[in-house]
């Protein structure tokens, strides 16, 4: 049996490595996803049979609980709200491995081997710090939170003595099993994930979410350890690598350093820099006409319009200018919409197909030939303010708007982006803005285009 | 080789192979891509399930219980909400 069950472990470990791949590629994605799932249910129902095991009913129970509820609600949630429910789902892994680190910490099973002993504890410690650091991340994105900043006098001091404390205490558990004080050192760890998330702004949660991920990742890789559970040691730290290195990426992508993210506080401070020109205003109809007579069109999809649930009012404006014989394409910024990525989901949801979605290598050397590139919702992703050294964006890899013959920017008001710095696009003399959410200006955009 | 030496190679091969699976993924496939590692490490469920099957006092049951439960729904809750996200990459445009 024991082997039966070893074997099955190391066949999902193969199809997570091999599925993980697969998901690497668009055309293999979804197969990859189907082994990889085979692979967990196969690995589940194979648990079953692990020699000495008892509390069957209570396990399927649990199983059937935690099976349902996440499975409906992820299944109720709209696309805008994934990247929260990726927060949420994560932070439960990550307070599986604290629970599972609890349980062995209390039984005490590794007197003798203070290796595993530690790999338990830290594990632990890295799996709790996840567990409530995505629920608040979670809070914030779902808006349960204020998505701002949350900073208070002695912040940082107070973070650095509790994380401190939970790392001794990692110490002191070692050759002791207190039940107290196992206690005193989740409620450190799980308190530590709350503070360290709070000062971490709704722009920078996205790769607050991808940390906390590889920390979960990594958490069940040291209980995999602890536990012996080869399937939990490969799985784990594949993830805890993989999240480390996507993680890393993103951070890279929004011009933030990870530890800049982690420190928090960004986009509180206000820049004042004097800009030259002055915003224009242009009227639906302008708009109509403008786009309507282009040869080429560029859409620049953004935050705003992710917010609007804009995405299938835009592909209906791109269809009527198709029909007209207008070629249009969508440049995606890296970090367009709430996640790298997330934006091509949303499009791609409204039906956009795949080849006209342009990363930002791809599409800036095709603004200049670009009649009108149409700004939705975007922001600081279009400021070429990024590159010019002083700028609090500088260094930012942005999409080349300014360059386009004329840009239309659909916005609600005249706020300013994640940065706090004012958008010098906004102010070129090629640059008109359509006020309005991007969801009524798009339907009327289309009800005129129609009728040109 | 004394064990140890093993898990801490397994470690590092596991961690390598992590590294280059994503190194050569692009950018629009991040987000799918962290959801479905998201749901790889739901696998934490059949550690939970391990620790609850050898509970002995009730407050070990109690916390291997919220184990399985936390590991379960991490494992379907992540593998919803990635085949909801990749599902939109294979669709054919309407028009």
């Amino acid at each position: 049996m024991g082997n039966l069950v070893e074997l099955a472990y190391f066949l999902t470990a193969l199809l997570f490595i091999l599925g993980l791949k697969r998901m690497a590629s668009p055309a293999t994605a979804r197969s990859g996803m189907v082994w990889a799932g085979v692979a967990m249910v196969v690995a589940t129902l194979v648990t079953f049979l692990t020699p000495g095991m008892e509390n069957f009913g209570l396990m399927i129970l649990a199983l059937i609980i935690g099976t349902v509820v996440a499975w409906v609600a992820a299944k109720k949630v709209q696309m805008t709200d994934m990247p929260q429910m990726v927060a949420i789902y994560n932070g439960m892994g990550g307070g599986a491995a604290g629970a599972i680190a609890a349980v062995v910490l209390l039984r005490g099973e590794y007197g003798g081997d203070l290796g595993l002993k530690f790999l338990a504890i830290l594990g632990g410690l890295i799996g709790s710090v996840a567990f409530s650091g995505s629920i608040v991340a979670f809070a914030k994105l779902q808006g349960l939170m204020p998505g701002r900043p949350i900073q208070f006098p002695g912040q940082k001091p107070l973070n650095v003595v509790v994380l401190l404390a939970a790392l001794v205490l990692v110490v002191v558990l070692m050759p002791q099993e207190s039940p107290l004080l196992i206690l005193v050192f989740f409620v450190l760890a799980l308190s530590f994930g709350v503070l360290m998330t709070l000062p971490i702004g709704g722009g920078d949660m996205p790769v607050a979410v991808s940390l906390f991920n590889a920390m979960t990742g990594l958490a069940v890789g040291f209980e995999g350890f602890a536990i012996g559970n080869a399937a939990l040691i490969v799985a784990g730290t594949v993830v805890g690598a993989a999240g480390t290195l996507l993680t890393l990426l993103m951070a890279k992508a929004m011009n933030r350093s990870l530890w800049s993210v982690l420190v928090g506080g960004f986009g509180v401070e206000q820049e004042t820099g004097e800009v030259k020109g002055s915003i224009k205003s242009i009227d639906l109809e302008d708009a109509v006409v403008m786009l309507g007579y282009a040869s080429r069109v560029i859409f620049v999809p953004g935050y705003g319009m992710a917010v609007a649930q804009a995405q299938h009012k835009l592909r209906e404006v791109a269809d009527v200018l198709e029909s007209k014989g207008v070629r249009v394409d969508y440049a995606i910024h890296p970090v367009a919409g709430r996640m790298p990525g997330h934006m091509n989901v949303l499009l791609a949801e409204a039906g956009v197909a795949y080849e006209k979605l342009h990363d930002l290598e791809d599409i800036n050397p095709e603004f200049p030939q670009a009649d009108v590139a149409v700004v939705i919702g975007a922001n600081d992703v279009v400021n070429p303010a990024a590159h010019r050294k002083g700028s609090p964006l500088y260094g930012m890899p942005i999409l080349d708007v300014d360059k386009a013959k004329n840009a239309i920017v659909i916005k609600r008001g005249q706020g300013k982006g994640f940065a706090g710095v004012e958008n010098e696009l906004f102010f070129a003399d090629n640059t008109r803005m359509l006020y309005g959410d991007a969801q009524s200006v798009l339907g009327q955009l289309v009800q005129s285009l129609k009728k040109l | 080789m004394d064990p140890a030496w093993a898990a801490l190679y397994i470690f590092l091969l596991a961690a390598a192979t992590g590294y280059e699976v994503i190194s050569r993924v692009p950018v629009i496939l991040h987000t799918p891509l962290m959801s479905g590692s998201n749901f790889i490490h739901g696998i934490v469920v059949v550690g939970a399930m391990v620790i609850l099957g050898k509970a002995d006092t009730p407050v070990e049951q109690a916390i291997g219980f919220v184990g399985v439960v936390l590991g379960a729904a991490n494992a379907a809750g992540g593998y919803v909400v990635t085949e909801r996200m990749l599902e939109m990459f294979e669709r054919k445009p309407k028009s």
